[in-house]
C-alpha cells in the first residue's frame, strides 16, 4: 500500500517528477554511452590484430611502431634494410615473417606492400582470416587488392584502373603506372578496410624511375621492362612476425633488439596494446569522470527537486504522522520515492542508449570504423544502474533527513 | 485509577527553546463511550493537549494513560504504533492524501496498527460499510479524494477515524470549514457511529453552539493552567 501512495503520490507531481527522471535519464544514457563508446574502441583495437607474436621495425617507440605498423596512424621515422630483414627472416625460432612497405597513398588511403604470406597470417578478431568478396589475392605485378571501405569509397569494382601517389597526401602520382584491382576484400572492422594493399615488388616497381622523392626528368621506364627487371626491395617499413614456439618469443624479442647491422625495436603488440591504453586512459578516465559527474549532477537536481516539495507536502506528512507513520516512516517513503524515480531515469536511460546506438551505430562504423555492438545489457551495466539508484537513496537522505525532523516536530499538527 | 479511556494527571509540558509556552493539566478524563467538547480560543493549548494525548509529544511530568496504558512510559515508535491502534484522528480540513483514493485515504491508519486491521475484519467490506453509513455516494471508494466536496472529504475523514474501532477519537475543529447544515449533518452522522460503537470523543473547537450536543463541555481554562513569558 505505501509503495502503491509512493507512486500515487509521484504520479501527482507528473511534471516535475518526469522532468527529474529525464534528467537522469539523459545522464545514464550519456554515462552508458561513453562507457560502451569506451569498450567497443578498446575492443576494434584489440581485435586489429590477432596471431602475430612480435611486430618490429626500425627503433622507435613501441607504441609508435604498433600504431603505424598496424593502425596506420603516424609514421614511421626509418626504414628497415632488406638485408636485415632476410637476417632476421631466417631465424631458427621464425615460423612466418610478413613484410610491410608503407608511404604510398591512393587518393585519403595508405598503400601498403607487402607478401602473399600477409593474406595468409593477418588475422584480426580471434584469428579471422581475410576473405576476398570479390576478385583474386594479387597475381600481377601491377595487381592490388583493395580493402572494403576503400571499395566503397570510390566506387570501385574488380579491374579499375588505380594510380599511386608517392608519400601521403602528395600530388606527385605515379601516373606512369598504372595499377589494377584485382580483389576486394570483405570489410573486417580494421584498418585493412581502409588500406591498398600491394606487392612489395610493386613498390619497388613504382620507384624504378624515381629519386629522392621526385620523378628523374624525362626518364619513364615501360612497363614492360619493368616486368623484366629483378625487382629486389631494398627497405621495408616494419614487419610481423610467428614464433615456432611462444617460448621463444623473448629470445627473437631480445635478439631484434640486439641486432647489431641496425638499431631495431621488436614489439610484442599485446604488451604495446597496454601501453597504448596507459596512454588513452588518461583521457578515458577524464570522459567517464566527466559523464559521473553528469549523473551526479542529475541526482543533486533530484535531491532539490525533493526538497522544494517538502514544504507543500507537510501536510500529507502530518497526515500520515496522525494515522501512526512513524518518523522514519516518512523518511523511508521519501527514500523509496527518490529510488523509484532513479530506477526509472535508469531504465529509459538505458532505452535511451539503445535508440542511440541503433541510430549511430552505421555512422560510427563509416566515419570512425568504430563497431558498437548492440548487446543485452552487461553485467557491468546493470551495476552503473543499480549504482545509480543506490546513489540516489543517499543523495535523498538529506531532503529526507530534514522530513525525518520536520515530522517529528510537526507532530500532526502543521501550524499553516 | 477507573476505567475510563482517557486520564490525564499531573501534566506538565513546554514547548522546548520557544517563547516560554507551557501547558499544565491535572486532570482530565474521559469515560467509555463519552463525547467531550473541549472549548478554547485559538492559541490557548488546544493543539499542544491534543499533541500530548496523541503521543507526538512528551510531556515534561505527569501520565497520559490511553485504554490502560500510560503512554508516557512508551518509546517513540511504540508511540506511534499505539496511536494508530487506538486513536481515530479528524483534523480541520485537509484530512486526505489528495493522491490517494478514498478507499486508500479510510484503510490508511490500518497499515500501521496490526491489531486494528484484525479487529477491522474485511477492511474494504467495512470501508464500504462507513461510506454507506456516512452518506457518502455509491462507487465513492475507487474516485480520488481530491474529487470529494470538503463535506464529503470530511465524512470520509471520520470513515477514517471510525474503521477497525479505536476507543478514542480526536477531533481538531472537524466542522470550522463546514456550513453550519453542513455541521448539524456532520455531527449527526459522527454521533449515530460512535453512538453505535461506544466510541469515546474528544472534540477540540472555539465555537461554543456545538455544547448541546456533547456530554460533558470543558472550556480549557478550567482544566489548564497556560503560561505564556514572552522574552
Amino acid at each position: 500500500m505505501i509503495m502503491r501512495l509512493a507512486i500515487a503520490s509521484l504520479f501527482a507531481r507528473a511534471l516535475t517528477v518526469g522532468m527529474t527522471i529525464l534528467a537522469i535519464a539523459l545522464s545514464v544514457a550519456l554515462f552508458l554511452g561513453v562507457e560502451k563508446v569506451r569498450t567497443g574502441a578498446k575492443a576494434s583495437f584489440a581485435d586489429t590484430i590477432s596471431g602475430t607474436d612480435l611486430i618490429f621495425g626500425a627503433r622507435s617507440g613501441s607504441v609508435q611502431l604498433l600504431l603505424y605498423s598496424v593502425f596506420r596512424i603516424g609514421n614511421a621515422t626509418n626504414n628497415v634494410t632488406w638485408d636485415s630483414y632476410q637476417d632476421i627472416a631466417t631465424r631458427s625460432e621464425v615460423e612466418w615473417i610478413v613484410p610491410i612497405s608503407l608511404g604510398d597513398s591512393h587518393r585519403q588511403f595508405r598503400v601498403m606492400g607487402t607478401s602473399q604470406a600477409f593474406f595468409e597470417h593477418y588475422k584480426y578478431r580471434q584469428g579471422r582470416s581475410l576473405e576476398v568478396a570479390d576478385g583474386v589475392i594479387i597475381d600481377d605485378l601491377f595487381d592490388t587488392v583493395i580493402g572494403a571501405d576503400v571499395a566503397a569509397t570510390l566506387g570501385y569494382v574488380v579491374g579499375d584502373p588505380i594510380i599511386v601517389a608517392h608519400g601521403l597526401a602528395s600530388f606527385a602520382q605515379h601516373k606512369d603506372q598504372p595499377f589494377r584491382v584485382s580483389g576486394i576484400l570483405e570489410k573486417t572492422g580494421t584498418p585493412v578496410d581502409r588500406t591498398v594493399i600491394v606487392s612489395m615488388e610493386a613498390i619497388e616497381a613504382i620507384h624504378v624511375d624515381w629519386q629522392g622523392g621526385a620523378q628523374v626528368q624525362g626518364q619513364a621506364t615501360p612497363a614492360g621492362t619493368i616486368r623484366a627487371m629483378e625487382l629486389k626491395p631494398k627497405a621495408i617499413t616494419a614487419a610481423l612476425v610467428g614464433v615456432k614456439s611462444p617460448l621463444q618469443t623473448f629470445r627473437l624479442q631480445r635478439a631484434i633488439n640486439e641486432y647489431g647491422q641496425e638499431p631495431l625495436l621488436a614489439i610484442l603488440p599485446g604488451v604495446a596494446l597496454q601501453e597504448l591504453w596507459g596512454i588513452v586512459g588518461i583521457a578515458e578516465t577524464a570522459l567517464l569522470a566527466v559523464s559521473a559527474m553528469v549523473v551526479v549532477t542529475a541526482l543533486i537536481g533530484m535531491m532539490a527537486t525533493i526538497f522544494s516539495s517538502l514544504n507543500e507536502r507537510r501536510r500529507e506528512m502530518a497526515i500520515f504522522r496522525a494515522m501512526g507513520a512513524r518518523p522514519a516512516t516518512i523518511l523511508s517513503m521519501l527514500v523509496l520515492e527518490a529510488m523509484l524515480m532513479a530506477a526509472l531515469g535508469a531504465l529509459l536511460g538505458l532505452a535511451l542508449l539503445y535508440v542511440g546506438l541503433t541510430l549511430a551505430q552505421p555512422i560510427l562504423d563509416s566515419a570512425f570504423g568504430l563497431w558498437l555492438p548492440i548487446d543485452p545489457p552487461s553485467l557491468r551495466e546493470v551495476w552503473v544502474m543499480l549504482g545509480v539508484i543506490a546513489a540516489g537513496a543517499i543523495v535523498s537522505m538529506v531532503p529526507a533527513l530534514r522530513a525525518y525532523r520536520m515530522s517529528l516536530a510537526d507532530g500532526m499538527m502543521v501550524k499553516t | 485509577m477507573t476505567d475510563g479511556v482517557l486520564n490525564l494527571s499531573d501534566l506538565a509540558y513546554h514547548w522546548p527553546g520557544r517563547s516560554g509556552f507551557s501547558l499544565a493539566v491535572p486532570r482530565l478524563e474521559i469515560a467509555k463511550g463519552e463525547s467531550i467538547l473541549l472549548l478554547g480560543e485559538s492559541g490557548s493549548g488546544k493543539s499542544t493537549l491534543l499533541s500530548l494525548i496523541c503521543g507526538t509529544i512528551l510531556p515534561d511530568r505527569g501520565s497520559i494513560t490511553i485504554a490502560g496504558t500510560d503512554i508516557t512510559t512508551l518509546s517513540g515508535g511504540a508511540r506511534d504504533r499505539f496511536r494508530a491502534e487506538q486513536i481515530g484522528v479528524i483534523f480541520q480540513q485537509f484530512n486526505l492524501l489528495p493522491f490517494g483514493t478514498v478507499s486508500d485515504n479510510i484503510l490508511l491508519p490500518l497499515r500501521f496498527a496490526p491489531k486494528r486491521r484484525k479487529r477491522a475484519g474485511d477492511a474494504s467490506a467495512q470501508a464500504m460499510a462507513l461510506a454507506t453509513a456516512l452518506g457518502l455516494p455509491k462507487g465513492v471508494l475507487g474516485t480520488k479524494a481530491t474529487s470529494l466536496s470538503v463535506g464529503q472529504q470530511q465524512r470520509v475523514a471520520v470513515a477514517r477515524a471510525l474503521i477497525g474501532q479505536p476507543p478514542l477519537i480526536i477531533l481538531d475543529e472537524p466542522t470550522s470549514a463546514l456550513d453550519a447544515n453542513s455541521q448539524a449533518a456532520f455531527l449527526d452522522l459522527l454521533f449515530a457511529q460512535t453512538e453505535a460503537h461506544q466510541t469515546s470523543l474528544l472534540m477540540v473547537s472555539h465555537d461554543s453552539r456545538l455544547g448541546k450536543r456533547f456530554d460533558r463541555v470543558i472550556r480549557i481554562e478550567d482544566i489548564a493552567q497556560i503560561e505564556r513569558t514572552t522574552l
